[in-house]
């Protein structure tokens, strides 16, 4: 098994749930700059704290891959996608408002 | 030093007054209106209600720039699929696919859908930027359509960003050098529901489908052009099967060309009254009358005629049905049947209120390129009123003609009034509206006098010929239709019944009149005859008289004679002597 690029959990925690289950966060971004880097730093902090499973973080850089602003039907940025697991979801926003990124993530509920 | 400054005040001199280049927007008629099309390098802001034909104005832009002027462009779509716009616009005549395939057009639509995406934090619409440049890029775009950009506002909370973003884009896309038409939404008592009018400040256009006796119209206005002439009003426009085409009211061109050929109106006094030759070919005229004057009559009896001449004749009824209009005329001697079988008569045959006047005039033209006819006629263009108001009329109307004139095409409308209170000619306005547009205008008026309803006909104007003043009875019969001449004498002016009864009361009179002079002849005559037989009377009294009279003469001188003989015996007897 592939080792993810961030991985927080316990080898125990792995066994317990589902082999499959696997989070995919994919952050679009527009270069380096300030948004896109708080962006980041915020969904770190949140996957390291909230995220009990596996998880990897994509960084796409539309400068780099314009092609993909219109594959991903992005208009905002950052925006971040949860490929996984499913239902896809959309968050925009430099992610500064970590109550709102984990209701929107599904890891807690709306009060 | 000057020499530079005679440089300079001659500069400032001739310093052109500052005008936006202009490029055509591919739109029908609208390139008129502005004076050469929409500002070069610059957005223009689309602005109407749903249905208004924003997205087909923004779709004609780029398809158009690319067929007819050789721009590629760039279309984004915020509310319709990719799919459903090909689909779309196949039917207008655009292949969009064929435009992708050639690396001419991009087609890209953008979904955005609050219910799927959270807000967090400070964020820009950079990607949006991304996608378009790329966009643009790919194929070298000078055209860019965005429509309806105002989506972004159902997809964003934070408008704060969203119209800082905005405004950023209407800066990036004048950094571009495109030119690009951004549609929005109208606004309840803004031009846009979001006021994207504020950020673009050199062209806003507006189009309007406005429900009138639940008959719709489109109209385009041109609230602003900075730097630019451009019509003010708000033009009526048209929607077919091959696009927007704005209707420039006074933009029309008449370079059609005039001939010179006469053909008959199928009523031989009429001719008459023409000039003794009838209409000119390609020339429009107006029939007006009020309700059951003949003016249905008028228009079969000229197209009866063309039909004779072997010419075909298109023939547009609001009022009856075809078969119905077959039987009525039949009641005035004409079998229009004959010709629709043969091909050379085509009737359509549809309440104006089915749809509206744009659809009615496409239909026109449509009809009119298919069949090919040489006459038209339009009975009756009143029964449009109510599906538009008189200038929409007037230039669907100009429209009509103008087309059928420019194919040399003969158009009869008919026109129905309704003062029948007022004076003989006082005219409606919707008349004096029409009746500018057409080169000929007859009118029949109802005439009501003792106890009967007459019709009168005349010639309010014919242009180019020299044309009867006269007033005219018209008379319908199983013989078609005549024109007699008024009666004119001692009583006046009379017609109808009056004119047959002061016919027959002349004629009776005359009769009298003879007997008169005949028996007075007779009397004479007698009285010649009485005087002769007196004459002859005297003549033989006279005579008489003359013969006892010469009798007694004759005696006397016998007598006398006989005295002397007497005298001289006794002379002798007494032997007197000498």
């Amino acid at each position: 098994m592939p080792t993810p690029p961030k991985n927080n959990r316990k080898e125990r925690e792995v066994e317990e749930e589902s082999a499959e289950e696997i989070w995919i966060l994919r952050l679009y971004v527009a270069g380096q700059t300030q948004n896109s880097l708080t962006a980041f730093d915020n969904l770190k902090k949140i996957c390291e704290k909230h995220i009990d499973c596996r998880y990897r973080i994509e960084v796409i850089d539309l400068l780099k891959n314009p092609q993909l602003a219109k594959d991903h039907q992005i208009i905002a940025v950052p925006t971040l996608i949860r490929k996984l697991p499913t239902p896809v979801k959309k968050i925009i926003g430099n992610l500064s408002n970590t109550e709102k990124v984990l209701v929107g993530l599904d890891l807690r509920k709306a009060e | 030093m000057p020499a530079t400054k005679r440089k300079m005040n001659t500069k400032t001199a001739h310093a052109p007054i500052f005008e936006f280049e202009k490029i055509p927007s591919g739109i029908k008629g609208l390139d008129d209106i502005t004076r050469g099309g929409l500002p070069k390098g610059r957005p223009s802001l689309v602005s109407g209600g749903p249905g208004c034909g924003k997205t087909l104005f923004a779709m004609e832009f780029i398809a158009r720039g690319i067929t007819e002027y050789g721009d590629p462009g760039v279309f984004i779509a915020f509310e319709e699929k990719t799919d459903d716009l090909k689909k779309n616009f196949k039917s207008m005549g655009f292949d969009l696919d064929d435009l992708v395939n050639r690396k001419k057009l991009v087609l890209d639509h953008i979904t955005v859908e609050r219910s799927e995406i959270e807000e967090t934090g400070e964020y820009d619409l950079e990607g949006l930027f991304i996608r378009l440049g790329s966009m643009i890029d790919e194929v070298g775009a000078k055209r860019v359509a965005i429509d309806t950009l105002e989506a972004l506002f159902s997809g964003f909370t934070n408008e704060a960003i969203l119209r800082s973003e905005l405004r950023r884009l209407f800066l990036w896309l004048k950094d571009r050098g495109v030119t690009a038409v951004v549609t929005g939404e109208r606004g309840d008592r803004t031009i846009t529901k979001y006021g994207l009018e504020e950020y673009v400040a050199d062209c806003v256009i507006t189009l309007d489908h406005r429900v009138t006796n639940q008959i719709a119209t489109r109209r385009l206005r041109i609230v602003k052009y900075r730097g630019s002439i451009h019509g003010t009003d708000e033009y009526p426009f048209l929607i077919s099967n091959d696009g927007i085409s704005v209707l420039p009211i006074t933009s029309m061109s008449l370079t059609h060309i005039a001939s010179d050929e006469r053909i008959s109106t199928g009523i031989p006094k009429l001719d008459t009254m023409l000039g003794a030759k009838g209409f000119y070919r390609g020339s429009s005229i107006l029939v007006s009358g009020q309700a059951g004057t003949g003016k249905t009559s008028i228009s079969a009896t000229f197209v009866d005629a063309a039909c004779r001449r072997n010419e075909k004749c298109l023939f547009f009824i609001f009022e009856e049905s075809e078969s119905q209009l077959i039987r009525n005329m039949k009641s005035i001697g004409m079998d229009l049947e004959p010709w629709v079988k043969k091909g050379m008569l085509r009737f359509h045959a549809v309440r104006p209120t089915a749809y509206s006047l744009e659809m009615h005039l496409s239909t026109m033209l449509k009809l009119i390129d298919e069949f090919k006819p040489t006459v038209l006629a339009v009975d009756p263009i009143s029964n449009l009123y109510p599906i538009g108001d008189d200038i929409q009329v007037r230039s669907m109307l100009m429209r009509l003609i103008d087309y059928a004139k420019s194919l040399q095409i003969t158009g009869l409308f008919t026109n129905l009034t309704n003062d029948a209170e007022t004076g003989m000619y006082s005219l409606e306005p919707t008349e004096m509206h029409v009746s500018s547009l057409m080169d000929v205008w007859l009118i029949l008026k109802n005439i009501e006098g003792n106890g009967e309803r007459n019709r009168i006909f005349s010639i309010i104007k014919s242009r180019g010929m020299a044309h009867s003043n006269q007033l005219r009875e018209f008379v319908l019969s199983d013989r078609g239709i005549q024109l007699r001449d008024l009666y004119k004498g001692t009583e006046g002016v009379l017609f109808g019944s009056a004119r047959m009864a002061q016919e027959s009361r002349e004629a009776g009179e005359r009769i009298r009149r003879n007997e008169e002079t005949a028996r007075k002849k007779r009397e004479l005559e007698a009285k010649k005859t009485v005087m002769e037989n007196e004459i002859s009377l005297i003549r033989a009294k006279f005579a008489r008289e003359e013969d006892e009279i010469k009798v007694l003469i004759g005696q006397d001188v016998s007598r006398q004679k006989a005295s002397e003989n007497v005298m001289k015996e006794i002379a002798v007897q007494r032997k007197v002597d000498k």
